[in-house]
């Protein structure tokens, strides 16, 4: 569904990207693992055109993103939900306003039917008795969760999530890591997680790629990802390992 | 238009290709500038949506309403000012009388609509540059871009609109304002009657004085959301490029209102 052809990107010499390739299929969650500056965020925003690369394609479905400009990006960013690291959402609207603005710039719904869509997207993320509050008066995880309602309001095909759990108390992490395995198995909804959450990419992937210095150091199922011989995604396992367990219990 | 990754070019060799650089980037800066302000105005077809109605309104609201306070004082202290500095010198020639007709004459001309867009630059224009700068910063843009909506439709044509109407209608205020100054500094300091001062000044007030005027403050509102939108969406690097960018859009604005005014008064007069 979603294909890196040896994809570059350079901001001036650094090259952040380095002839990426790998393919996401429909209906996977697909996390995205690494340590920061490896071009994790920079390889999610490629798949929106957000960033376009210095050399290679990016394609979804029979579209390439990479090339794709004016009504032809328009129908594919149709597809795309995305939650940003930082929520995003437009300070001087409330949460319903936030929300239903994909609905009521590009669908002809009713006011009422509006509001459905938008209730139940603010169920889905435990924020109905929240709609009427401005962005300012929200924490990090409300916001965070208003900005995924904003993000699955529109039914996306594809859903993608910039570490949608940073800086999340552990319970709401965890009810945004169910929310995204109940998105998937219920509507089919294609999902790319760039996350350093690594209980959440774990429980939640069905392959989890692992970034290095802009290079693909490896694709695995979240049980290959785990007994890696890998450096870099030993080094990330042991890191965990170290952090919950070893010098703490010690 | 909107710049999301920084350009690279060579280092430069030598002065002139350091020049020429710099004449290169001023090109493409005024290019993308215009660009906004091209797609801003073919974007007023989307004015009468009841949304893009509410925007607006929200945007006057900040725009005229908000600036009130601060035109006032400014505008009463220039007529004030104005009427002093003129009077001091016509008193030499015992020729007070007519002052009403130069303080109407230069508020009309230049100080009006200077006074309300150097006010409005500073004020309305830098809280634009800096909350355009703040979206682009937190990916609230980068959002809207997703979601399909353009940034240019969305945020500059209300700020647009609310400007074009607002500069001009302000420029006439100060105008009206900065004569009212004038004639309290010209009865209480100069001894002019308020009926002299008046009359004198109602009849110099031509209406070529206050077309050109006006059309410059309209220009002016075009520059001022121009360059604060610009300077907004090329804001990167967080809070140190929000700063940045509320700094140089206040000053470019200041240089192009004084440019403008130049020509346009060269033009008519």
């Amino acid at each position: 569904m979603i294909r890196f052809e040896h994809v570059t990107k350079r901001f001036g010499a650094k090259a952040v990207l380095d002839d990426v390739s790998f393919t996401i299929g429909r209906g996977e969650i697909f996390c995205i693992l690494g340590p920061s500056g490896t071009g994790k965020s920079v390889t999610l925003k490629h798949m929106i055109r957000l960033l376009t690369p210095t050399s290679g394609r990016v394609i979804v479905g029979e579209d390439i993103v990479s090339e794709a400009t004016g009504a032809a990006l328009s129908n594919i960013r149709g597809r795309f939900g995305y939650l940003f690291q930082s929520a995003a959402l437009l300070a001087w609207m409330n949460v319903y306003d936030n929300v239903s603005l994909p609905l009521r710039e590009h669908s002809n719904l009713s006011e009422g039917e509006i509001r459905d869509r938008v209730m139940d997207a603010l169920e889905k993320v435990g924020l109905e008795k929240d709609l009427y509050a401005m962005p300012a008066d929200l924490s990090g995880g409300m916001q965070k969760r208003a900005g995924l309602a904003r993000a699955i309001v529109t039914q996306p095909e594809i859903v993608l999530y910039d570490e949608p759990t940073s800086g999340l108390d552990p319970v709401t992490s965890r009810r945004i890591d169910e929310l995204i395995l109940d998105l998937n198995q219920r509507l089919g909804i294609t999902s790319v997680v760039v996350t350093h959450d690594l209980h959440s990419a774990l429980s939640i992937s069905t392959r989890i790629a692992m970034l290095s210095a802009g290079k693909v150091a490896s694709i695995s199922t979240p049980s290959e990802f785990i007994h890696s011989d890998l450096p870099v995604a030993r080094s990330f396992l042991d890191a965990q390992y170290i952090t919950r367990r070893g010098r703490w219990e010690e | 238009m909107i710049v999301r990754e920084p350009e690279s070019r060579p280092e430069p060799r030598n002065f002139l290709e350091a020049l020429g650089q710099k004449v290169f980037t001023l090109i493409s800066e005024i290019g993308r500038a215009s660009m906004i302000c091209i797609e801003g105005t073919l974007c007023f077809r989307h004015l009468f949506r009841s949304r893009t109605r509410h925007e607006v309104i929200r945007q006057l609201h900040i725009c005229a309403v908000k600036s009130l306070p601060v035109v006032t004082v400014v505008a009463f202290f220039i007529g004030m000012i104005l009427a002093l500095q003129i009077g001091i010198e016509l008193r030499r020639y015992n020729q007070e009388t007519l002052i009403g007709p130069a303080v109407m004459t230069s508020m009309l001309r230049e100080m009006g609509p200077f006074m309300s867009g150097l006010v409005l630059a500073a004020s309305v224009g830098a809280a634009m540059a800096a909350q355009i700068g703040t979206m682009m910063v937190n990916e609230e843009i980068a959002a809207l871009e997703i979601m399909d909506i353009s940034p240019v439709r969305f945020l500059v044509m209300p700020r647009l609109a609310a400007m074009m109407l607002t500069v001009p209608l302000l420029s006439f205020y100060t105008c009206m304002v900065g004569v009212v100054g004038g004639g309290l500094v010209s009865y209480t300091q100069l001894s002019v009657p308020w009926a002299v001062y008046w009359q004198n000044a109602m009849d110099f007030a031509n209406m070529k004085a206050l077309y050109v005027g006006l059309f410059k403050a309209l220009l002016f509102g075009f520059t001022i959301v121009t360059v604060s939108c610009y300077e907004g969406f090329r804001t990167r690097n967080g809070a140190v490029g929000v700063g940045q960018a509320t700094r140089q859009s206040v000053v470019t604005n200041f240089l192009v209102i004084l440019v403008i005014g130049y020509f346009v008064t060269r033009l008519f007069y």
